[in-house]
C-alpha cells in the first residue's frame, strides 16, 4: 500500500513540475468545449432559395407568398430563367430552387394537376432530407387551403382535417447543444484519460527510465495501480470541471444524481485507462502508443451514437458496440443527465462496464513485463 | 545532393519500419470510409415508437399500420395509459409515442377534425426533430388521401429533384471531410511528431551539426510524407468510388492538384508546430486540440457551417480544411472546375506562404 503511495506521489509531482502540460490538460479542453459546442449544431436556421417563377399569375404568387413568410426560408433570388437559378445551386448560393412553370394557374382552371418543381443541392443528404420534409409540408397546406378557396369548393363538403400537435419531452426547444454537452464531456475526459496514461507509460520506455523501476522490489500491479490512479483522479476532476461550465454557460440540465454519473464514470474511466495501458505495454515509442490509441478512439467516437442514433446502424456495428466503452458512457450521461434515469435504468451498462474493467486490469497487468 | 537522398531514405527506414504505425495509418481510412458507408447514416431508419391509442377504431388502426409499414418505425409496444409514457423515454430505446385522441374516427366523421398527439423524445435533439417530421408527413399524406376525392385532380404533386445526390447518401459529405481530416492527421501531425522526437531524443543535434543545410533536413523530413499521404489521398477515392460509387464529376487532374496543395500546406503546419513543441507529447496534444477536433466539428465536415454562430464561421475561415473541403465537394460532386473554385485556391496558397515563411523564421539552428 505504501509503495503505491509512493509511486502515485512521484507522478503527481512529474505532473505538477510540468508547466506546459498543466494548462493543456485543464484549459484546452474547456476552450474545445465552449467553442465546439457552439459548432456542433444541425438546426437548420435558413434554408437558402431561389424562385424561378414563369407563371406569374395570382395562384403562383400565393405559392411563393408562402415560402416567404415561412421562418424557414430565406428568399434570396427571384429569377425567370432556370439556367440562373441552376448556377445559384452550383455556386452554393441556393439550397432549394422552386421552379413554378408557365401555365401553372391554367392548369388549375382545367383542374389538370398542376406541376410544380424543387432542385434541392443534396450533397448533405439529412439537409436535404429535411428541406424535402418542410416543403412538402408547405404545399401541403397550400393545397387544403389556397386550393379549395380558389376553386371555390361547395361550402358542405369540408375538407377533414388533422390537428398534429408535438411535444418535446426533456428538451422543448429542441436546443442541440443540450444532446452534444454530455456527449462531448465524455470524450474529451475520455482523451485526458487514454493519452495521458499511455503516454506517460511508454515515455518511461523510450527515455529507458523504465528500468529504473523494474530494478526495484515494486511489484507488477503496483506499478500498474500506480500508473493508473493519478490520472484517474486528473480525469474525475476533470469531468467536475467540465459539468460545472455546463451549468453556468449552457445551463445543463441534471434530472439525475450527480454521484451516480460520478460512480459510472469512475467505473468507465478504470475500462479505457485499463485499455490504454494494455496498448502501452505492447508498444515501444510514444508515437505508435498514439496512433494506435487514436484509431481506437475514432471508430469507438464515430460507433458511439454521438452524431447519429445507435438504432440506425446495422445490426452487426450494433453488435460491435458491445464492446465500445464510449457508448455505453454517452448513452448512461444522457440518460442521468437528460432524463434523470436512476440506478434500476443503468444497471445493464454498468454490470457490462464492470465487467470489461475486470479483464482489460488483468490483461494489462498480466501483459506489462519486467525483464525485456 | 546525394546526401540529401541519404537523409530521405533514412526518414523512410523510419517510417516504414514502424509497422503497426503504418497499419494504423492505412486502416484509419478505410475503416472511416466503411463506417461512414455503411453506420453513420443520418437516413431514418428502424426508429423504435410506442403507441397510445385511446381510441383504437378503423382509423387509428389504419394510421397505426401505415406507419409501422414505413421503414422509418418500428411498434414497440402500445400503452395502457398515460403513466406509462414517462418510464418507456426514461429506458431510452422508444423514440416517439403517438397518442390518438379518444373517439378519434367519429370526431373526423362528424366535425371533419381530430386530434393527435406527437411525443418525442427530444433529449437527441436531432432524431426528435426528423422523427416527428417523418411521422407528420404520414398522417398528412393519410388525411390528403382521405380528402383526395374533393379536390382531386387539383392538388399539387411537388416533383422533387435531389441535386448531385440523389439517393442522399451519407458518404457523399465524407468522403471530402475524411480526406481532409487524414491528411492533416498524416502530414501535420506526423510530421510534428517525428520532428519533436529527433529533439526530444537528441538526436536533432547530431542532425544540426550534420553539413546538411536546414533547408535540406527539412525537405527531408517532409518528402516521405507527401508520399504517404498522396498514396492514402488516392486510395481513399478509389475506395469511395469503387465501393459506394461516389463519383468524381470534375476532372480527375484537378483535384489532384488540389490534393498536393493541401498536403504542402499541412506540412507547413507540421513544421509550424514543430518548431514550437519541444516533446512529442506537445507536438501531438497541440496538434490534437488546434487541428483534430477543430477539423472535425468546424470545418463543415459533419455540422454545416451556415447554422454556426458568426464568430465560429470566422474562425472556421481560418482553418484549411473549411477550403479544401468545399474545393473537394464542388470538384467531385457538382463537377465545377477552377471557374468556381479559384477563390478557396488562392486562400489555400495564401496559408501555405504564411505558414512557411513563418517557420523559417522560427527554425533555429542552435537547440539552446
Amino acid at each position: 500500500m505504501k509503495t503505491i503511495a509512493y509511486l502515485v506521489q512521484k507522478e503527481f509531482i512529474q505532473i505538477f513540475r510540468n508547466r506546459t502540460l498543466l494548462p493543456i490538460i485543464f484549459i484546452a479542453p474547456l476552450v474545445q468545449l465552449i467553442v465546439l459546442l457552439y459548432a456542433a449544431t444541425l438546426d437548420m436556421k435558413g434554408i437558402d432559395m431561389f424562385i424561378v417563377d414563369q407563371d406569374l399569375s395570382i395562384s403562383s404568387r400565393r405559392l411563393t407568398q408562402k415560402f416567404i413568410s415561412s421562418p424557414f426560408y430565406r428568399v434570396k433570388d427571384f429569377s425567370f430563367s432556370i439556367d440562373q437559378a441552376e448556377h445559384g445551386l452550383k455556386s452554393g448560393a441556393a439550397d432549394v430552387v422552386l421552379v413554378i412553370p408557365a401555365g401553372f394557374e391554367r392548369d388549375f382552371l382545367r383542374e389538370k394537376p398542376p406541376e410544380v418543381q424543387f432542385l434541392i443541392d443534396a450533397i448533405n443528404g439529412t439537409a436535404a432530407g429535411l428541406i424535402s420534409a418542410y416543403t412538402t409540408a408547405i404545399i401541403n397546406d397550400y393545397n387544403l387551403e389556397v386550393i379549395p378557396e380558389l376553386m371555390r369548393v361547395p361550402t358542405n363538403q369540408t375538407l377533414s382535417r388533422l390537428d398534429i400537435s408535438y411535444s418535446l419531452w426533456y428538451n422543448p426547444q429542441l436546443n442541440y447543444k443540450i444532446f452534444m454537452l454530455p456527449a462531448l464531456m465524455v470524450i474529451l475526459v475520455t482523451i485526458i484519460g487514454m493519452f495521458l496514461s499511455a503516454l506517460n507509460m511508454v515515455r518511461e520506455k523510450e527515455l529507458g527510465t523504465i528500468e529504473q523501476i523494474n530494478v526495484t522490489p515494486i511489484r507488477k500491479y503496483h506499478f500498474i495501480i500506480g500508473k493508473l490512479v493519478p490520472f484517474w483522479i486528473l480525469a474525475l476532476v476533470e469531468l467536475g470541471v467540465l459539468l460545472v461550465v455546463g451549468k453556468i454557460f449552457f445551463d445543463l440540465p441534471t434530472l439525475g444524481s450527480i454521484g451516480l454519473l460520478y460512480l459510472f464514470a469512475s467505473v468507465y474511466l478504470l475500462v479505457v485507462m485499463g485499455a490504454s495501458l494494455f496498448i502501452s505495454t505492447i508498444s515501444q515509442s510514444q508515437q505508435q502508443v498514439m496512433f494506435l490509441i487514436f484509431f481506437f478512439m475514432i471508430i469507438f467516437v464515430m460507433m458511439s451514437g454521438i452524431f447519429t442514433p445507435v438504432e440506425t446502424m446495422p445490426y452487426w456495428a450494433q453488435k460491435i458496440n458491445i464492446i465500445n466503452p464510449l457508448a455505453y458512457f454517452i448513452r448512461v450521461v444522457r440518460m442521468i443527465l437528460l432524463k434523470g434515469s436512476n440506478f434500476s435504468d443503468i444497471l445493464p451498462e454498468f454490470r457490462a462496464l464492470v465487467i470489461y474493467a475486470v479483464v482489460i486490469l488483468t490483461l494489462s497487468v498480466w501483459r506489462y513485463r519486467k525483464t525485456t | 545532393m546525394k546526401r540529401f537522398f541519404g537523409f530521405v531514405k533514412k526518414e523512410f527506414l523510419h517510417i516504414f519500419r514502424d509497422t503497426r504505425t503504418m497499419l494504423v495509418l492505412f486502416g484509419i481510412p478505410i475503416i472511416q470510409i466503411i463506417l461512414f458507408g455503411y453506420v453513420i447514416t443520418n437516413e431514418l431508419k428502424d426508429i423504435r415508437i410506442a403507441v397510445l391509442d385511446k381510441s383504437n377504431d378503423e382509423a387509428t388502426r389504419e394510421i397505426i399500420h401505415k406507419i409501422t409499414a414505413s421503414d422509418f418505425f418500428i411498434l414497440d409496444r402500445t400503452l395502457a395509459g398515460e403513466h406509462a409514457i414517462e418510464d418507456v423515454f426514461r429506458e431510452g430505446n422508444v423514440k416517439e409515442v403517438i397518442v390518438f385522441e379518444p373517439g378519434f374516427a367519429e370526431n373526423l366523421q362528424r366535425y371533419g377534425v381530430t386530434r393527435v398527439n406527437l411525443l418525442a423524445d427530444a433529449s437527441d435533439a436531432n432524431t426528435a426533430n426528423l422523427v416527428v417530421n417523418y411521422t407528420s408527413a404520414i398522417l398528412r399524406d393519410y388525411m390528403s388521401q382521405k380528402n383526395s376525392k374533393l379536390i382531386s385532380g387539383m392538388m399539387i404533386v411537388p416533383e422533387v429533384r435531389m441535386f448531385y445526390n440523389p439517393e442522399l447518401k451519407g458518404v457523399y459529405m465524407f468522403v471530402p471531410g475524411i480526406m481532409a481530416m487524414i491528411l492533416i492527421l498524416i502530414s501535420a501531425m506526423m510530421t510534428s511528431i517525428s520532428i519533436a522526437r529527433e529533439k526530444e531524443l537528441g538526436t536533432m543535434e547530431v542532425l544540426l551539426v550534420s553539413p546538411l543545410k536546414p533547408v535540406q533536413i527539412i525537405l527531408g523530413k517532409v518528402t516521405p510524407y507527401i508520399a504517404l499521404s498522396f498514396t492514402i489521398t488516392v486510395i481513399i477515392l478509389l475506395l469511395g468510388y469503387l465501393v459506394f460509387r461516389v463519383p468524381i464529376t470534375g476532372s480527375l487532374l484537378f483535384l489532384l492538384v488540389v490534393n498536393i496543395f493541401y498536403i504542402i500546406l499541412a506540412l507547413s503546419i507540421g513544421i509550424f508546430i514543430s518548431t514550437l513543441a519541444k516533446t512529442q507529447q506537445m507536438a501531438m496534444f497541440m496538434s490534437m486540440l488546434s487541428l483534430m477536433l477543430p477539423t472535425l466539428l468546424l470545418s463543415g465536415f459533419i455540422f454545416p457551417i451556415e447554422n454556426m454562430p458568426v464568430v465560429l464561421q470566422w474562425l472556421s475561415a481560418l482553418l484549411p480544411p473549411r477550403w479544401f473541403i468545399v474545393i473537394i465537394k464542388n470538384v467531385m460532386l457538382k463537377g465545377t472546375g477552377l471557374l468556381y473554385n479559384w477563390k478557396e485556391i488562392l486562400i489555400l496558397i495564401g496559408m501555405i506562404l504564411f505558414f512557411l515563411v513563418f517557420s523559417i523564421h522560427k527554425f533555429k539552428i542552435r537547440l539552446e
